[in-house]
C-alpha cells in the first residue's frame, strides 16, 4: 500500500469522478502504477470491491486477475494495455481473460491511454474495459 | 506576510453606489513579504490604482501570479504602471497550456485589436514562468500552485512563510470535481492542498445556491460549497472573493452571514474581501 498524497492531480480527480459516473469498467493508476480508483462496473468484472483494492501496486493486480492471451499464455504487465500505457506512456488496446477475484473467468476488451496533466507531465494512466459474452 | 484588497469582484468590474462598500475593481492582491518582496495576486482592474500607488513607492522588482487568464484576471496589466517602466523587472507567473507559451496566450489580450501595444513591446522587463505543480521560493517564502477546478487551466496559489500561509484561490468550482464537499476524502478535492490549513484562505464565493442552479459548470462556488470547503481544509480566517458583479453591498453581507451560519464560526473568521483592506497573515 502506498502512501496517500496530500491531494491527487487535478486531471485524476476529474478522471475519478467521470469514472464513478459511468456505467462501463474504468481502472484509475497513478504515475507509479498504483490502482487509486475502479468503478462499480469494474467492480463486477474483476470481482473485487474497491475498497478490497485500493493501494494495489502495479505488481499485484497485473497478476491477482491472471491475465492470459487468447492461447491461455499469461500477460505480463508490460504487454497488458494499462501496462503499455504506464511503460511506454502510449495508448493501447487489447482483448485478454482474467480470473475475477469472485472465482470467475471473463473476457474482456480493454482500451488504455496515459495521462498528462501538461505535456510531459505523466500522473497516470486509466483503463476502460468490457466483457465480451456477458453483461457489460 | 501583508495581504492588501486593491479588487476583489468578480467577472466585469462594477463601479457604482451599490458596490462603493466592498468595490467594483476585478481581482488584484498585494502581498508584501518579511524581506519587502511585492507579489501581486491576478491582474484584474485593481491593477490600476495599485500600479499608481507603487511607482511612487519606486517599487523595481515585482512577481505577478496569475490564477488565470480570462480577462477579469488580466485586463489591469495594460494600464498598471510598472508594464510601461523600463526600470520595472516583472516576473510573471501563470498556469502553462499544452498549446501555447504563457506569453503567447496574454498576448492574445494584450495585442491589437483588443488592445492597442503588443505584449512584446512594453518596456518593463519581463520574465515568463509557467506555475503548473510547482514549488519555488520569492524572498523568504515558499510558494506553490496547484491545477483547480474551473474552466480552462486555473491555479491556486499557497504562499508560506515564517509558518503562516495564505492561500489565493479565486475561480473554484470544486463541487464539479466531487460527490459531496462535506463527506468526500480531502485528498480527492480540488485545492486542497493549496488551501491546508491555510491561516487565511481567499477564496471565491460568487453564488448563492438559487443563482448558481442556472451556472453550474461557470467555474464558482456557492456559499454552500465555500462553507464546506473551508470546513474540510481546517482554514483558521476566510476572506469571500470574486463577488459577483450584480450582487450590491447588502446582498453580499447577506451572503457572508450565510457562510458564517453554514461554517460555524465567529464571524470575525469570515469576512468579505474589501478593497483597501490590510489583513496580517
Amino acid at each position: 500500500m502506498t502512501e496517500i498524497p496530500t491531494q491527487y492531480n487535478l486531471v485524476l480527480i476529474l478522471a475519478r469522478r467521470f469514472a464513478a459516473r459511468l456505467a462501463t469498467a474504468v481502472f484509475l493508476v497513478d504515475a507509479n502504477g498504483t490502482a487509486i480508483y475502479y468503478n462499480e462496473a469494474a467492480e463486477h468484472v474483476l470481482g473485487r470491491r474497491f475498497i478490497q483494492g485500493h493501494g494495489m501496486p502495479s505488481e499485484e493486480w497485473s497478476t491477482v486477475f491472471h491475465p492470459r492471451d487468447e492461447q491461455g499464455n499469461p500477460v505480463p504487465l508490460e504487454d497488458l494495455p494499462i501496462g503499455v500505457a504506464i511503460h511506454r506512456r502510449e495508448p493501447a488496446h487489447g482483448i485478454v481473460t482474467i480470473h475475477g477475484a469472485d472465482g470467475v473467468d471473463r473476457r474482456i476488451e480493454i482500451t488504455s491511454f496515459p495521462l498528462f496533466a501538461h505535456t510531459d507531465d505523466f500522473i497516470g494512466a486509466i483503463a476502460i474495459f468490457w466483457q465480451l459474452n456477458g453483461d457489460h | 506576510m501583508r495581504a492588501r484588497i486593491w479588487g476583489s469582484r468578480g467577472s466585469i468590474a462594477s463601479p457604482g453606489a451599490g458596490t462603493v462598500g466592498y468595490g467594483g475593481n476585478t481581482s488584484c492582491v498585494e502581498v508584501r513579504l518579511a524581506n519587502g518582496e511585492i507579489v501581486i495576486l491576478d491582474a484584474g482592474t485593481g491593477m490600476l490604482p495599485l500600479g499608481a500607488e507603487l511607482r511612487r513607492e519606486g517599487a523595481k522588482r515585482l512577481h505577478l501570479l496569475l490564477s488565470h487568464l480570462h480577462v477579469d484576471h488580466l485586463e489591469g496589466l495594460g494600464m498598471f504602471a510598472p508594464t510601461w517602466s523600463p526600470d520595472a523587472e516583472l516576473h510573471i507567473w501563470g498556469p502553462p497550456s499544452p498549446v501555447a507559451s504563457l506569453d503567447e496566450r496574454i498576448a492574445t489580450y494584450f495585442s491589437p485589436p483588443l488592445f492597442p501595444v503588443h505584449l512584446s513591446e512594453v518596456p518593463a522587463r519581463v520574465t515568463f514562468h509557467d506555475a503548473a505543480e510547482s514549488e519555488w521560493t520569492i524572498g523568504g517564502a515558499r510558494l506553490m500552485s496547484s491545477a483547480i477546478l474551473h474552466p480552462g487551466p486555473t491555479v491556486g496559489y499557497r504562499l508560506e512563510e515564517d509558518g503562516r500561509v495564505l492561500a489565493y484561490i479565486t475561480d473554484h468550482e470544486p463541487v464539479l470535481g466531487a460527490d459531496d464537499l462535506a463527506t468526500d476524502p480531502p485528498e480527492w478535492t480540488s485545492g486542497y492542498a493549496i488551501a491546508r490549513r491555510a491561516d487565511l484562505l481567499i477564496h471565491d464565493c460568487q453564488y448563492t445556491p438559487e443563482e448558481y442552479e442556472t451556472r453550474v459548470g461557470f467555474g464558482h462556488s456557492t456559499t454552500e460549497h465555500t462553507a464546506a470547503f473551508a470546513t474540510m481544509a481546517e482554514v483558521d480566517r476566510l476572506l469571500l472573493f470574486h463577488h459577483d458583479p450584480m450582487h450590491t453591498d447588502a446582498e453580499l453581507e447577506s451572503i457572508r452571514d450565510e457562510v458564517v451560519r453554514l461554517w460555524g464560526v465567529p464571524e470575525e473568521r469570515c469576512q468579505l474581501a474589501a478593497e483597501g483592506a490590510t489583513y496580517e497573515v
